[in-house]
């Protein structure tokens, strides 16, 4: 194992403040969207509560947060998806103005303009798209700008097993690695494309074998473990940062929610979640550091009442900030130009 | 000295891109065959061998991937202009255009910055068909987020490139290729015209009064500036004496300059390349219908356009949906004759 110690419980961390971050949110967001709180006749309102509109979450994923941008500095670009918390957090986005943006507060990081699935950190090079298969042009527009301005700078698109089908992802590889681009390709097959399964839209069984059409190396995460995950990327970062291009990873991880909060998961075999929750990497990546002497059970106590937390203290910010002013509405269609609504006024 | 340089708008537009790329070393071009070619419409021409391949960087057919990668270069802090070959293309690579570079700086509050600069070749007029014909400004300017500049001769394109390239926002620069001063394909003269050597930016939002007159308002834009200019020359002729009004850039548009000539007239004519429905004709008569409190109109508004049809091939058939000289002089001839029903006594 390479990895040190310092690192392993930077992982740890990490995850347990995920898992956390999305267990909280997904309570927080059914707030107000059930009866008796709502319309008589519905079911379930997407746009009530204080957290209103989709929300895909990402618990059971945080391996492929943790375990690739644990490589990373604040230097380094991430292009995120529509299921992007982990990412973000992992990349060191905070959790502050996160959650306000999610509570649609003006002290969120698009003061309320975004939403969760649109996050922006200049200052942590984070961003993110709800349209799947976005992250991988973007992420070579990062790469170029490092490679133009002489830095081992390297940018790392995210996207999942069903955007590996997109027109996106097919022209940024052959982009990437014709111009040996600084990028990272990291698919992450959580076996679920919404309700569609891999086998029933992809035609090969890996999608990293894909690489070799496109003349860069692809490698096959078989396990959603940090510390795999961690090891297995590490020689594409030096690969990228040395200047000679991009490569194609994949890495088997598992959903634990639905597509999004409300999805009623009709077509997931009954079981399935439970079954891979028995694989949980959290709980055994803590074994693995009590095994070996990493971590004593006070520590454990610790981070996770320390990385808790942070995430109450999050939340709490969100619902006390305040929301945007109506007319805010009109601002920022371009920067140093609050005139948007001018333009055909 | 004042310049009597002649150029056409495809070297003005070159000219400015050099003189910027001169000037700040985070500009860069990249598109379909803008390296050797010099640009399939000329827009590029001479900068390979003066800047190489690592700033004019000719890309493979991907649109998605390479206007994808200029948002991303360009919020890493560059400033990339990218070429999109024919504005007709935007159907493999709009989600990159409206859904990114056109959204995410509205959706961050305002913190990403994004200085791209989007050139397209626009227009019919030389039977290339549906798919390579279209202007379709009015559906880039529909949408929030990206600025419209659509230049109708070479000194405005060479002074509304070089604010393109210094505007902080995603700029739609949208070129005319029947104005390009192509050596083959035909083109209006007054298209090339005195372009000044130094260096200069025209202000985006700032319409040009091209002909003055006070019976009516031709308000236009693009190649349609050329013809309007040639139809107010032959109703002057017959005593018709119109304002023609090249907005020069759709968003931000010349609001006041439009109603000020309106208010002046009180006749308005639209000759609009794009499509009739829901765009810059339709735009246009709302905003005059918005301000009949300070307007008085003594005719009805007239527009002209594509009368909703795909550009058809043949070339009788594209020359009758494309408004031409003889229709904006006919519908002017037509508007002088018309007149408001007068409002009820009461």
């Amino acid at each position: 194992m390479q990895v040190g110690k310092e690192k392993l419980l930077w992982m740890y961390e990490k995850m347990v403040q995920i898992r956390y971050y999305e267990e909280t949110m997904a309570a927080v967001y059914m707030e107000g969207k059930l009866p008796p709180h709502i319309q008589k006749g519905l079911a379930f309102d997407i746009g009530a509560g204080p957290v209103p509109g989709e929300m895909h979450l990402a618990a059971g994923q945080e391996p492929v947060g943790v375990g690739i941008c644990a490589h990373l500095s604040d230097e380094d670009t991430v292009v995120g998806t529509h299921r992007p918390h982990h990412f973000a957090i992992a990349k060191g986005v905070p959790l502050n103005p996160m959650t306000a943006e999610m509570f649609g507060k003006v002290t969120g990081l698009g003061k309320g303009k975004g939403g969760h699935m649109h996050l922006f950190d200049n200052a942590h090079k984070f961003s993110c798209s709800g349209i799947i298969g976005a992250s991988m042009p973007m992420a070579c527009g990062a790469a170029l700008a490092a490679k133009k301005l002489g830095k081992n700078w390297v940018a790392v698109a995210f996207f999942g097993e069903g955007a590996a089908n997109q027109g996106s992802f097919h022209e940024s590889m052959n982009l990437a690695a014709l111009w040996k681009l600084p990028v990272i390709f990291v698919c992450e097959d959580n076996h679920w494309a919404i309700s569609v399964p891999k086998t029933k839209a992809t035609s090969v069984e890996w999608i990293a074998d894909r690489a070799a059409g496109y003349g860069m190396p692809g490698i096959r995460v078989p396990e959603n473990d940090a510390v795999e995950i961690f090891e297995a990327v590490a020689p594409a970062i030096a690969r990228a940062r040395r200047g000679e291009g991009p490569t194609l990873i994949e890495i088997k991880t598992d959903r634990y929610f639905g597509h999004f909060q409300g999805d009623p998961e009709t077509y997931r075999p009954k079981g399935e979640v439970a079954a891979l929750r028995q694989n949980d990497p959290i709980p055994k990546l803590a074994q693995m550091l009590k095994d070996k002497k990493l971590m004593t059970a006070e520590q454990e106590t610790l981070i996770v009442s320390k990385m808790h937390h942070l995430v109450d203290q999050a939340f709490e910010f969100a619902r006390q900030s305040e929301y945007p002013n109506p007319h805010d509405a009109l601002q920022d269609v371009f920067v140093s130009d609050h005139a948007a609504a001018r333009a055909l006024a | 000295m004042k310049s009597t340089r002649i150029l056409t708008m495809a070297q003005a537009i070159s000219e400015g891109i050099a003189q910027e790329m001169t000037r700040d070393a985070d500009v860069f071009v990249m598109g379909e065959d803008i390296g050797a070619y010099g640009g399939i419409f000329g827009a590029t021409g001479g900068l390979l061998e003066k800047f190489g391949k690592d700033r004019i960087m000719d890309t493979p057919i991907s649109e998605t991937a390479f206007i994808g990668a200029a948002t991303g270069a360009a919020a890493a802090g560059l400033r990339p202009i990218v070429e999109l070959m024919f504005v007709d293309f935007f159907g493999v690579c709009m989600d990159q255009i409206y859904n990114h570079l056109a959204k995410n700086t509205y959706m961050s509050g305002g913190h990403v910055k994004l200085p791209v600069v989007l050139t397209t070749a626009i227009g019919g007029g030389y039977s290339d068909a549906a798919q390579h014909s279209q202007c379709l400004y009015g559906t880039f300017a529909h949408m929030p987020g990206i600025k419209v500049v659509v230049p109708s001769n070479a000194h405005d394109a060479k002074g509304l490139m070089i604010q393109a390239i210094r505007d902080d926002n995603p700029v739609m620069f949208m070129y005319h290729k029947g104005i390009m001063g192509l050596p083959w394909m035909a083109y209006f003269e007054g298209s090339s015209n005195v372009v000044p050597e130094e260096s200069y930016a025209i202000p985006f939002g700032q319409a040009k009064l091209v002909k003055d007159g006070a019976d009516l308002t031709i308000v236009t834009i693009s190649q349609m500036v050329q013809k309007a200019a040639l139809a107010a020359n032959e109703l002057a002729e017959i005593g018709i004496h119109a304002d023609v009004l090249d907005l020069r850039t759709l968003v931000p548009m010349d609001v006041q300059a439009v109603l000020k000539s309106v208010r002046k007239t009180g006749r308005l004519l639209i000759a609009d390349e794009d499509y009739l429905g829901f765009g810059l004709s339709g735009e246009i008569s709302a905003l005059i219908a918005e301000n009949l409190d300070t307007i008085t109109l003594k005719a009805p508004i007239k527009r002209l356009a594509v009368p909703n049809v795909p550009i058809p091939y043949s070339r009788p058939l594209e020359q009758f949906v494309i408004p031409q000289v003889a229709h904006i002089v006919q519908a002017a001839e037509e508007l002088m004759l018309k007149k408001v029903a007068q409002a009820a006594l009461l």
